[in-house]
């Protein structure tokens, strides 16, 4: 990028500039002023820090092919070629608690409020494919999220909403063809046809099994049903985003920023193998495939990810799969604010944290986010914190200026300097996940696993010795009161969505129940794109208990392999 | 005469995925010398405590973050002392809001720790509670 001559000045004897700096530092310290704070300098994912970077550390960076413009191969500086200043990024709170009727409520609220976009947050039990009325759905339902046990649910909960309007985001993932089923349905109602719809279902089933736990089926048939969903969506579906292969969870479980971009991208090679073992050209699908990650506190170190893990992606798809279309190797992502980083401590410092992550996010390039709520530590977020968040988002976009130019810390010696690093680490990682056989075996050793809880127990360490500064919890801490004004589920909102259930029973048509049911038995059983018999269950209110059990006779469950 | 080890049992139970909290702890009780036995997700009342008879542990750990508490971890102290073993030593762990531990409490979980809690606060209770 620079001048190779003008960059031998730097370091050479005569002009002396480098070992110059060096000695003034040196000097400094002798004296015993302004001497290093520490032996030795870290980024939040451990990784050292040198104490200066100049053009030197950026000198083998071609511009034209590892940075380029934005909206063009590889992508480092963003997927649109003028991002921000056409259109802001989507504000997406993540939101879902107790039933239908509570959680309509909060989404028509965050409208008002200026939300441009839906996210949907499923309590366990819809997660996992057992209606309400489950024995193991006991104490769980309405919870981390809302019930929907079947399309009446649904229709609830989208009441008054138009979906031709407003993109929906479903946190559903080994039942994310039954959750997409329910809401096309319930689109259909509304007089809008699928090829209208704009969403995400998260559909990314290696890191339920990798980090985040709400798993059903063995590997194999829940790959099958995630290209099913590919093949059907690039047909009827055009415009929605048939996954959201997430890094989010796995750095929430305690991974580096570089396990977080290497194991999302070994996950999305997975993907789309499977997709194209299943015969569907990688263009038809690719351009839907989305991404999800986390922003943690160490702002530079986030940016770089975010832009190492655009470079990778495009040259994965471009080299390894032989992608022709541009959008197949765009990587658009979803961000949220690290919910781990959140202390309980002294909540409303966790603002200033979520507006660090916010920017993070933000110089980072993403498409759409949701900004944690101060009091996420102690209980569900309450309303005027979830309006705080939101509010962080907006102070951002409009106030800080960061969204006015494109990638504005592009040609940042630092920043360059670790985009390349974390870009090559992740593929050291990547290619040993190949050597296993891909992301799918290696999480069946528990290699991920292992690798991700390396991580978590060194970062815990590392807080418990002081290492690691968390203010208010090992550093400045204070004597606080109980915090007051936590919102609380309804308990009795797993009697009622059980009565609920009791009621739909009743007066559905029971012949056609049974008839879905056994169509989709048959389907599962052969080769048929299930896609199309879930969604026939789904519009004749077959509960998402019963559609998952007859898919659980056929596929069996998933037995996960304990690493510790 | 060597004192034999405290065994722990870290539980997992209701449909939870969180187990990052589970997992660091089931370490750090592993470095701090107990025998440590994990029993993996989504587990239900009645298979922690037979495991916990099964394994013969001092102490069983309950890891929840899902806001089940309030009616899974009472039901594994009352199934423990159904089956005779209510002089196990029962704790929990995870985002527990205040309001709910003299509950958890009165219920029979000796100690509730919230999160920022290092892990030698919970070793400590271990050693200073076990029955042993």
């Amino acid at each position: 990028m620079y001048d190779k001559e003008k960059l031998k000045q730097l370091e050479s004897a005569e002009e002396n500039y480098m070992s110059r700096w060096q000695k003034n530092v040196e000097k400094l310290a002798a004296q015993g002023k302004s001497a290093e704070r520490k032996g030795k300098f870290v980024t939040g994912s451990g990784a050292s820090v040198n104490q200066l970077y100049t053009p030197l550390d950026v000198a083998d960076i071609d511009y034209l092919e590892n940075i380029g413009f934005p909206g063009q191969y590889p992508f480092t500086r963003g997927v649109q070629p003028n991002m921000y200043r056409g259109r802001l990024w989507t504000m997406r709170q993540y939101a879902g608690f107790s039933n239908a009727e509570e959680s309509n409520a909060r989404y028509k609220y965050l409208l008002e409020q200026g939300q441009t976009g839906l996210s949907i947050a499923f309590d366990l039990p819809t997660q996992i494919g057992y209606d309400s009325d489950h024995p193991m759905a006991e104490g769980e339902v309405g919870k981390v999220g809302v019930a929907i046990d079947s399309l009446a649910d649904m229709e609830i909960l989208i009441d008054g909403i138009p979906l031709d309007k407003v993109s929906t985001s479903m946190t559903i993932n080994a039942p994310a063809a039954i959750l997409l089923a329910f809401y096309i349905a319930v689109a259909e109602k509304q007089g809008v046809t699928p090829d209208k719809l704009n969403g995400t279902i998260q559909n990314d089933i290696l890191k339920e099994y990798a980090a985040r736990g709400t798993y059903i089926f063995p590997p194999a048939p829940s790959m099958r049903l995630i290209t099913d969903i590919f093949e059907f969506c690039s047909k009827f579906v055009p415009n929605w985003n048939t996954i959201s292969i997430s890094g989010y969870h796995i750095r929430e479980a305690g991974s580096t920023a570089v396990q977080e971009v290497a194991f999302t991208l070994a996950n999305g090679i997975a993907y789309v193998d499977a997709a194209i073992k299943a015969g569907l050209d990688v263009d038809t699908f690719a351009g839907r495939l989305s991404f999800f990650f986390n922003a943690h506190n160490d702002l530079l170190e986030e940016v770089a990810k975010f832009r190492a893990a655009r470079r990778i992606w495009a040259k994965i798809m471009k080299e390894r799969f032989k992608a022709k279309k541009e959008r197949s190797m765009m990587l658009r992502f979803h961000t949220q604010t690290a919910g781990s980083t959140l202390t309980a401590q002294q909540p409303d410092n966790n603002i200033v944290r979520v507006t660090i992550q916010t920017l993070a996010a933000v110089l980072g390039g993403t498409q759409s986010l949701h900004t944690n709520s101060r009091d996420e530590a102690l209980a569900l977020p309450t309303e005027e914190s979830v309006r705080i968040a939101l509010r962080t988002q907006q102070i951002v976009a409009y106030e800080s200026g960061v969204a006015e130019t494109v990638d504005p810390l592009a040609g940042s010696y630092y920043v360059e300097a670790l985009t390349n690093r974390i870009e090559k680490e992740a593929w050291e990682y990547i290619y040993k996940i190949d050597q296993m056989g891909g992301a799918v075996k290696a999480i069946e050793q528990g290699y991920i696993q292992k690798e991700i809880q390396d991580a978590a127990y060194e970062y815990q360490k590392e807080i418990e010795s002081g290492k690691r500064i968390v203010v208010g919890v090992n550093k400045f801490q204070i004597e606080e009161k109980a915090p007051e004004g936590l919102l609380k589920v309804d308990p009795n909102v797993g009697i009622l969505q059980a009565k609920k259930l009791a009621e739909l029973k009743a007066k559905r048509d029971g012949i056609a129940v049974q008839n879905a049911l056994d169509e989709l038995r048959a389907g599962a059983k052969g080769d048929a794109n299930l896609m199309p018999l879930i969604l026939k269950a789904a519009k004749v209110y077959c509960t998402e208990g019963e559609i998952c059990d007859v898919l659980r006779e056929i596929f069996g469950e998933y037995t996960p392999i304990q690493v510790l | 005469m060597v004192e034999s080890k405290i065994r722990v049992l870290v539980a997992k139970p209701g449909l939870d995925g969180h187990d990052r909290g589970a997992k660091v702890i089931a370490r750090a009780f592993r470095d701090a010398g107990f025998e440590v036995i994990y029993t993996g997700l989504r587990q239900t009342p009645e298979q922690i405590v037979a495991a916990a008879i099964q394994e013969d542990v001092d102490v069983v750990a309950i890891s929840l973050l899902s806001g089940a508490h309030n009616t899974l971890m009472p039901k594994i102290v009352n199934l423990l002392k159904e089956k005779g073993a209510g002089d196990k030593l029962v704790i929990g762990g995870g985002v527990i809001p205040d309001d709910d531990i003299p509950g958890l409490k009165a219920a029979g979980i000796a100690e509730v720790f919230t999160p920022g809690t290092p892990t030698s606060v919970p070793i400590e209770f271990i050693k200073a509670n076990v029955k042993k």
